[in-house]
């Protein structure tokens, strides 16, 4: 296996040489062009902003209708790009898929594929100005009526935020503010999202949050300050907070990720106890396989900004068909099989300031045929729920089954 | 916490010490002692060697250095002092009165000029940094960043001299004799004196504003913005929270606590006064008299007025740390 790995490398040897030529140009800029590409981000960046700052915009600007009402988000060719000195870096492009109502879908993707970013722009949380959407839309589901919010201006979203859609980020340890008590930070989301509601009600609200997460002392937590806990009580508190407003849809960006093992293993629990409780949707953004074949209904596979797969957790993992999706399975150490070294997928992942035209993931492929060279593949349905942007599961036509 | 405020205190006394033998010591070594200075350029004076060794002596400036700081802190039987221990710093030389008197008559309007001018450019320079942050790489950005550096470029003299010579000379709104008080007031009621002194003081204020609000306001914009990219902040967008109270509750908080412990730092230049600025407006205040006494080689009038900036330091730092446990509850005194 190992010399294999080796021998598909070398005899890629040529393609990176080839490739080499468009990303260097993309580092070494020279003054004009540098200054025309700060020029132009300038412009769009203050078109961009300038429309989300507004105030007082009527809502049929951003009312929409659901394709499925049973689904609570759909993304439909969504693009955030990154505008930096050295150029637009298309962070999410294209991205297509929907969360439905009462599943838990995880996105999987390594790291910079745009899983995080997706979420993000769910929120309209991207790092601005630089990070915009610029086009597609996110519609939500908003029981009687949905929403655009790739169109919606700041002022508009700040009620969605918290309210329907709350996120759990990743970095427990510095995701809560250092200089409030954790009582103060989880009242002032229910106060703020719950009209007419006093202290004493909110300071209710938020024990109970506390112990529905399983903190065992609440009264004392509440009382503490967010370096007085542990970063696996910490993760407790941010997902009491993202609870306490009965939010629709949880966007639960990489949980796990700072939390030794066994608190994974709580945190995870809790997550799925807690998923049974609320009736709302989970949107699991993650790098660890096991972590979505434990929680996920349905998997998303990102690579470089887009979609490449995406079906049923036992469709992902028993029919991996997407060369990608294959390599990342092959990729996951598995207790009980002795592998002499474990596979990883050679090459690297495309400059996201210079995409090539054809598929992103050829130069890394092991399988790649004459027809790869062609523009990027189309979505091709292998089945109602199951669907990969390959040619090798192509039709004659190179299209394969109807675009999704 | 009261073991660890007693502990500081006792760490401080040693520090003082070690200041006051380096500053004696460097002192002396200064070419040109008081006697010298003064006598020998008056030509009344008969430039006798004995007369100038009996000066000397009288003034005490005859003892080695090692005898000369012995007398100095443990004070003088020939001159009747206690002794810097025992807080009598002696005579000033230049001033014929007690140090301690000297220094205590002359510090409030220093400490009335500076805290003046504090009240004005820190608050100022905290909402500027702010906005600033907010707007990063925005016109307001960078104007303020492009004037706030001329006025730290700015040296104090060359900036006064600018401001005296538009105000003072040419638009005629300000006493061109400077000082604190206008000459040739004929009999003024204590308002009248009160408003005269405080119009004189407009200008050396105005001066210090500009001069010293520039670096705060780039401190705070750089703590902003650091602040601002913090996870806690996303969090906070995350709940819903207005950009307003995102900013002004949640950054802000966290940005203050580098500030307000820095501020407690600037105590020593609250009564410290400064030197060239009321030198240059003729501000009778600590700065001009150590100014001129520092030219005169007054030995014990620069070692109170050093020492008492020695001490207004530590206390300083001291209060740095009692201001960081008010504000930060991550920090906690122990030991």
């Amino acid at each position: 296996m190992l010399f294999k790995n080796k021998k598909t490398t070398s005899s890629d040897g040529a393609q990176p040489a080839k490739t080499k030529a468009p990303i260097a140009d993309a580092h070494y800029l020279s003054v004009r062009e540098s200054r025309a590409i700060a020029k132009s981000n300038a412009r769009v960046i203050r078109a961009l902003e300038k429309r989300k700052k507004r105030t007082h915009v009527s809502e049929s600007e951003y009312l929409c209708e659901m394709q499925d009402p049973n689904n609570i988000v759909e993304f439909d060719d969504l693009r955030t790009y990154f505008f930096t000195d050295a150029g637009v870096s298309k962070a999410v492009d294209g991205v297509t898929f929907s969360i439905p109502r009462g599943a838990t879908v995880g996105v999987v993707g390594e790291s910079g594929c745009g899983k995080s970013v997706t979420s993000l722009s769910l929120m309209q949380l991207v790092q601005a100005p630089q990070g915009q959407i610029v086009g597609g839309s996110i519609r939500f589901n908003m029981g009687n009526k949905a929403y655009d919010i790739a169109k919606m201006p700041i002022s508009e979203m700040r009620k969605i935020r918290g309210k329907q859609i709350a996120m759990i980020f990743q970095e427990p340890m510095t995701s809560l503010n250092p200089v409030f008590r954790i009582g103060y930070q989880l009242d002032e989301m229910v106060l703020l999202h719950t009209p007419g509601c006093t202290k004493e009600q909110a300071k209710a609200r938020s024990l109970q949050m506390l112990e529905l997460v399983g903190i065992a002392a609440p009264e004392r937590v509440y009382r503490c300050y967010p370096h007085e806990l542990s970063g696996g009580m910490r993760q407790r508190v941010m997902i009491a907070i993202a609870l306490s407003c009965d939010p629709r849809l949880i966007i639960a960006d990489e949980p796990t990720t700072a939390l030794d093992v066994t608190i994974q293993a709580q945190v995870l629990d809790l997550l799925r106890e807690i998923k049974g409780k609320i009736d709302g949707s989970i949107m699991l953004i993650t790098h660890d396989l096991g972590v979505i074949a434990e929680m996920a209904d349905y998997v998303v596979v990102m690579y470089a900004g887009r979609v490449i797969e995406s079906g049923t957790t036992a469709e992902i993992f028993h029919n991996p068909l997407h060369p990608y999706t294959v390599g990342l399975q092959k990729s996951k150490p598995v207790v009980n099989r002795k592998v002499e070294r474990l596979y990883n997928i050679p090459g690297q992942v495309p400059n996201p300031i210079d995409m090539p035209d054809y598929c992103y993931f050829k130069d890394r492929c092991t399988r790649c045929t004459a027809r790869c060279e062609g523009e990027y593949p189309h979505f091709i349905q292998v089945s109602p729920t199951h669907r990969v942007a390959c040619y090798l599961y192509a039709g004659e036509d190179g299209k394969g089954g109807p675009d999704a | 916490m009261a073991k660890y405020i007693i502990k500081r205190i006792l760490i401080s006394i040693l520090i003082l010490f070690g200041v006051s033998i380096i500053l004696y010591t460097l002192l002396r070594c200064m070419p040109g002692d008081y006697v010298t200075q003064k006598f020998t350029a008056n030509p009344s004076f008969e430039n006798s060697e004995e007369k100038l060794e009996l000066m000397k002596e009288l003034y005490g400036l005859n003892d080695s250095i090692f005898v000369g700081y012995f007398k100095w802190l443990f004070g003088n039987p020939t001159l009747q002092t206690r002794g810097a221990i025992l807080f009598d710093f002696g005579t000033s030389f230049l001033y014929d009165r007690p140090v301690t008197e000297v220094i205590a008559d002359k510090m409030w309007i220093s400490f009335a000029l500076t805290l003046l001018s504090l009240v004005i450019y820190y608050p100022l320079a905290v909402f500027l940094g702010t906005r600033a942050a907010v707007k990063q790489y925005g016109a307001f950005d960078y104007a303020t960043t492009v004037l706030t550096m001329i006025g730290i470029s700015f040296p104090t003299f060359f900036f006064s001299a600018i401001v005296v010579k538009i105000f003072a000379y040419d638009l005629g709104w300000f006493d061109t004799g400077l000082g604190q008080v206008s000459g040739g007031m004929y009999n003024p009621t204590a308002w009248e004196l009160f408003i005269d002194q405080a119009w004189h003081l407009v200008l050396p204020i105005f001066v210090v504003v500009v001069l010293s609000l520039g670096s705060i306001m780039r401190y705070t914009r750089t703590n902003m913005l650091e602040v601002l990219n913090a996870d806690y902040i996303r969090t906070a967008r995350a709940k819903g929270l207005s950009e307003r109270s995102v900013i002004y509750k949640h950054a802000f908080k966290n940005t203050m606590i580098p500030m307000v412990t820095m501020l407690a730092g600037l105590l020593p230049g609250l009564f410290g006064g400064s030197m060239i600025l009321e030198d240059f407006f003729k501000v009778d205040g600590i700065g001009r008299i150590a100014y001129t006494a520092m030219n005169a080689g007054d030995i014990p009038f620069v070692m109170g007025y050093n020492m008492f900036l020695a001490l207004l330091t530590v206390l300083g730092m001291l209060l740095t740390d009692l201001m960081y446990v008010a504000v930060d509850p991550r920090v906690k005194l122990t030991r």
